[in-house]
C-alpha cells in the first residue's frame, strides 16, 4: 500500500539525514522524499511517498514522531490530500516526432522550457499519476533525460495542518 | 561573567548536579581538561580505555538512576565510545557523552582526528548536537540532560568543536527547557486505565511481563503493590529482574529463552498478559507466532513505538510506568467485591503455575569434584550484602546469574541486555562503584568477557574502587561453544581460549590481590576471602568447562518447546 506522509520537522542541522536513516536503518521503503522550509521560521516540511502495509505505516509514523525534531506527521489517508509533482524531461524531437511532442505537451498542459533543433525539453506538472502518463507517451519518443520532483502534498479543505 | 567553551560546558554539568565524570583527554578536548583543574566539585575518573568510560557511564546510571556523563576526544576516542552508547542506547540508559570536535573551521577537511562523530552515532543516540556557537553551549547542556532522562530515557551526543570551547561568552543556565517537537507523553489515559483493570478483573489466567522499563521508571514500589494485592505471577526480562522481588512466592522469575519452565508455561497459558515496560523482544517471546495464543495484551509503555512493534496489542496504554501503575493501584481499590472473586478465580491457575514450577524448576547437577558454575552464583547470593550490585558480561555467566543470583531489589543487576554486550560488566561495575563507595559491588564475567576491558583493573586500583570481580572460567567462550555443540555438531570453531592466563598474577600485576578456586570445596573460602579485602580483587573460579545454560528455547521455537535437559 503507498502512503504519503508529511513530516514538520525543526529545520536543524542533520535533521534530513536523520529522517533517511531512520527510513534505511529500519527497513521501511522511500519511494520519494522532497524537503524545503515553510512559512514558519525554522520549520522544514517534508513529504515521503513510502509503501508498506498497515502495521509498517504505523511503525513509521511512530518512529518518525519519535525523533526529537519532528514537531508533526501527518499521514494522508486515501483523498484526503492533494498531491503535485513536477518533470522536466528531454526528449528527442527530430521531423515528425516534433509535432507529436507538442501535442502530447498541449494536452497535458505542460510546457516546453527549451528547445533545439534535436530535441524539446518539457515542464510538466500535476499528480504523480498524470505525470506518469505523460511519461509513458513520450517513453516511445525517445526519452534522453528525466528528472521528478518527487511528490509534495496538502491536505484538503479549509483548516491548516495545526487545525 | 564570561567564560570560554570548556568552562561553559563543566558549569552546565554542575548545575546539572553531576559529581562524577568517566573521561579521556585528547588533542580537541585538552580545554575542557585544563578548565577541570580548577573545577573540584566534579570528580573525574579516568578509564584506560574510552569503551570503558562509557560502560562506566551508563553502569553509574543505572544504579544511580540519575544521566551518566562520558567524554572523548575527537576521532578515535569518539569512535571508541559508540559500543558504549550503542550498549545504552538498547536498554534506554540515560547519558550524555560529550566528544571533542576538530575546529568548525576544519569540519569536512579530514583534518587529524576528525570523524563524523554525529553521524556514526546516529541510530544508536536517542538525540545528538553539534555546537556551532559558544552562546549555545548553556542551552545545548540543558535540552542534552532533559533529552536523556526524560520518556524513555536514551544516550544523547553533544560534539562540541575545539574552537568553541576556547571562545569566550557569558554563561547562564537556562531555568527550564521547552522543546515543540518533544513532549513525551507520561501520563496514563485513565479511561486506558479502567479498562486495564477491568480487563484485569475479567481474567482467570493473568501474568504480569515486566521489562526494564519498571525499574528505569522507578516504579518497582508499585508493581510490587500491585501484583501482591491481587496476587497475580509476575515474570520479569532480564532487564526487569529486581523490580519485583524474586523471594515472593508470585514470582516467575525470568522469561524467554533461558527463562524458568513456569514462566514461559504461564506466557503460554495465560488468558490475559499485562506488559509493562517491555517490548517483547525476540529472546523473550520466541517463534511470534506461537506467541501467548490465548492472551489478551494490555501493554505499558512510555514509547510508543514499543507498542504492536512485535505483537499485536489489544489495550494499550502509554505513559510513565509509575504514573499508571499508581492509577491502577487506586482503580483496583474502587472494586473492592470484584477484587475478592477475582482472587478466588485464581484458585486453579495458581495451582498450575505451582505444578509447572515444581516440575521444572531452575536446577544443576551438582558435583563434589568440579567447581559447577551456578554453585558459585548461590554462593555469591548467600554471602554478599542484600543491596550488592551486581554487573555481569554476556554469555552463560550472565544468564547463570539471571538465574541462580536471586534479584529482590531494582537497579541492582546491570547487564546489558539489548546489545549483549561483551566486555560491559567490569567498566559498569566501576561505575557503580563509584557512585557507592560503600556498597558491595560484584563484576560476574566468563574468562571471554573479562578480557575485553581487564586493563580497567589500573582504574580501580588507582580510584580505590573496591569491585569484586568474579572470573568464571571455562576457558571457553562458553555460550557459542554451547550452541556449536547443540546445533553444530560439537564443532567447536575458535570458542576454545586454549592459553590459560593466570590470573591472580595478572591482579597481582595491577596492584590488586587475586584468588583461586579449584574445587567446589574452596568456593565459599575464596568468595570469603575476596569480600574480606578492602581493595578490588579478582575471584578466578574453574568451572566445569561443558556445563551449559539450560532451558533453552532455540532460536525460531516457541517458548512451550525447551529443551529442559540435553
Amino acid at each position: 500500500m503507498q502512503h504519503t506522509i508529511s513530516v514538520l520537522a525543526e529545520n536543524e542541522f542533520g535533521v534530513l539525514s536523520r529522517v533517511a536513516s531512520l527510513f534505511s536503518g529500519r527497513g521501511f521503503n522511500i519511494e520519494s522524499l522532497t524537503v524545503a522550509p515553510t512559512n514558519e521560521d525554522g520549520m522544514s516540511r517534508m513529504t515521503i511517498v513510502t509503501r508498506g502495509d498497515e502495521n509498517i505505516l504505523e511503525q513509521i509514523t511512530k518512529q518518525l514522531n519519535k525523533l526529537i525534531d519532528v514537531i508533526k506527521v501527518i499521514d494522508f489517508s486515501d483523498g484526503s490530500a492533494i498531491e503535485r509533482e513536477m518533470a522536466l524531461v528531454k526528449v528527442t524531437a527530430e521531423d515528425e516526432s516534433r509535432a507529436e511532442v507538442l501535442r502530447i505537451v498541449d494536452i497535458f498542459r505542460a510546457k516546453i522550457i527549451d528547445v533545439t533543433p534535436k530535441s524539446y525539453t518539457i515542464e510538466a506538472t500535476g499528480s504523480p499519476v498524470k505525470i506518469d502518463a505523460i511519461l509513458e507517451l513520450l517513453r516511445p519518443l525517445g526519452l534522453k533525460e528525466l528528472v521528478r520532483t518527487g511528490a509534495v502534498a496538502i491536505g484538503r479543505g479549509a483548516k491548516g495542518w495545526k487545525g | 561573567m564570561k567564560m570560554n567553551g570548556a568552562r561553559i560546558m563543566l558549569e552546565c554539568l554542575k548545575k546539572e548536579g553531576v559529581d562524577t565524570v568517566f573521561g579521556y583527554p585528547g588533542g580537541t578536548v585538552i580545554n575542557i581538561y585544563d578548565e577541570l583543574f580548577n573545577v573540584k566539585e566534579i570528580r573525574h575518573i579516568l578509564p584506560r580505555h574510552e569503551q570503558a568510560g562509557t560502560h562506566a557511564a551508563d553502569g553509574y546510571a543505572r544504579a544511580t538512576g540519575r544521566v551518566g556523563v562520558a567524554i572523548a576526544t575527537s576521532g578515535p576516542g569518539a569512535t571508541n565510545t559508540v559500543t558504549g552508547i550503542a550498549t545504552a542506547y538498547m536498554d534506554s540508559i540515560p547519558m550524555v557523552i560529550i566528544t571533542g570536535q576538530v575546529p568548525t573551521a576544519l569540519i569536512g577537511n579530514d583534518a587529524f582526528q576528525e570523524v563524523d562523530i554525529i553521524g556514526i552515532t546516529r541510530s544508536c543516540t536517542k538525540h545528538s548536537f553539534l555546537v556551532r556557537d559558544v552562546n549555545d553551549i548553556a542551552t545545548i547542556m540543558k535540552k542534552a540532560f532533559y533529552i536523556a532522562r526524560s520518556g524513555r530515557p536514551g544516550p544523547v551526543l553533544v560534539d562540541l568543536p575545539k574552537d568553541v570551547q576556547i571562545a569566550q561568552a557569558e554563561f547562564s543556565y537556562p531555568e527550564s527547557v521547552e522543546i515543540r517537537s518533544y513532549k513525551p507523553n507520561l501520563v496514563g489515559h485513565p479511561r486506558q486505565v479502567e479498562k486495564a483493570v477491568a480487563m484485569l478483573l475479567d481474567s482467570r489466567r493473568p501474568v504480569m511481563y515486566v521489562g526494564g522499563g519498571v525499574g528505569l521508571g522507578n516504579a518497582a514500589e508499585e508493581l510490587t503493590a500491585l501484583a501482591r494485592n491481587l496476587e497475580v505471577p509476575v515474570t520479569t526480562t532480564l532487564m526487569g529482574l529486581g523490580s519485583f522481588p524474586e523471594s515472593d512466592p508470585n514470582s516467575l522469575g525470568m522469561l524467554g529463552m533461558h527463562g524458568a519452565y513456569c514462566a514461559n508455561m504461564a506466557m503460554t497459558h495465560s488468558d490475559l498478559i499485562v506488559a509493562i515496560g517491555a517490548r517483547f523482544d525476540d529472546r523473550v517471546t520466541g517463534k511470534i507466532a506461537t506467541f501467548a495464543p490465548h492472551a489478551r495484551i494490555i501493554h505499558i509503555d512510555v514509547d510508543p513505538t514499543s507498542i504492536k512493534k512485535n505483537v499485536r496489542v489489544d489495550l494499550p496504554i502509554v505513559g510513565d510506568v509509575k504514573d499508571v501503575l499508581s492509577k491502577m493501584i487506586k482503580q483496583v481499590d474502587k472494586h473492592k467485591d470484584k477484587v475478592a472473586v477475582f482472587k478466588e478465580g485464581l484458585a486453579a491457575w495458581h495451582a498450575d503455575v505451582a505444578g509447572w514450577k515444581d516440575k521444572h524448576p531452575i536446577s544443576y547437577k551438582q558435583s563434589s569434584t568440579i567447581i559447577k558454575p551456578q554453585y558459585v552464583i548461590q554462593k555469591l547470593r548467600e554471602l554478599s550484602d542484600d543491596d550488592a550490585i551486581i554487573a555481569t558480561d554476556v554469555g552463560q555467566h550472565q544468564m547463570w546469574t539471571a538465574q541462580f543470583f536471586q534479584f529482590n531489589r531494582p537497579r541492582t543487576l546491570l547487564s546489558s541486555g539489548g546489545l549483549g554486550t561483551m566486555g560491559y560488566g567490569l567498566p559498569a561495575a566501576m561505575g557503580a562503584q563509584a557512585a557507592f563507595p560503600d556498597r558491595q559491588v560484584i563484576a560476574i564475567c566468563g574468562d571471554g568477557g573479562v578480557q575485553m576491558n581487564i586493563q580497567e583493573m589500573a582504574t580501580l586500583v588507582q580510584n580505590r574502587l573496591p569491585v569484586k570481580i568474579v572470573i568464571l572460567n571455562n576457558n571457553f567462550l562458553g555460550m557459542v561453544r554451547q550452541w556449536q555443540e547443540l546445533f553444530f555438531d560439537k564443532r567447536y570453531s575458535q570458542t576454545c581460549m586454549e592459553l590459560p592466563i593466570d590470573y591472580i598474577k595478572l591482579a597481582d600485576a595491577y596492584g590488586a590481590k587475586g584468588f583461586l578456586a579449584t574445587k567446589p570445596d574452596e568456593v565459599e573460602k575464596v568468595i570469603r576471602q575476596g569480600f574480606a579485602e578492602k581493595g578490588p580483587v579478582i575471584m578466578e573460579f574453574k568451572v566445569a568447562r561443558e556445563e551449559k545454560v539450560l532451558p533453552m528455547v532455540p532460536a525460531g521455537a516457541s517458548l512451550n518447546e525447551m529443551v529442559l535437559n540435553a
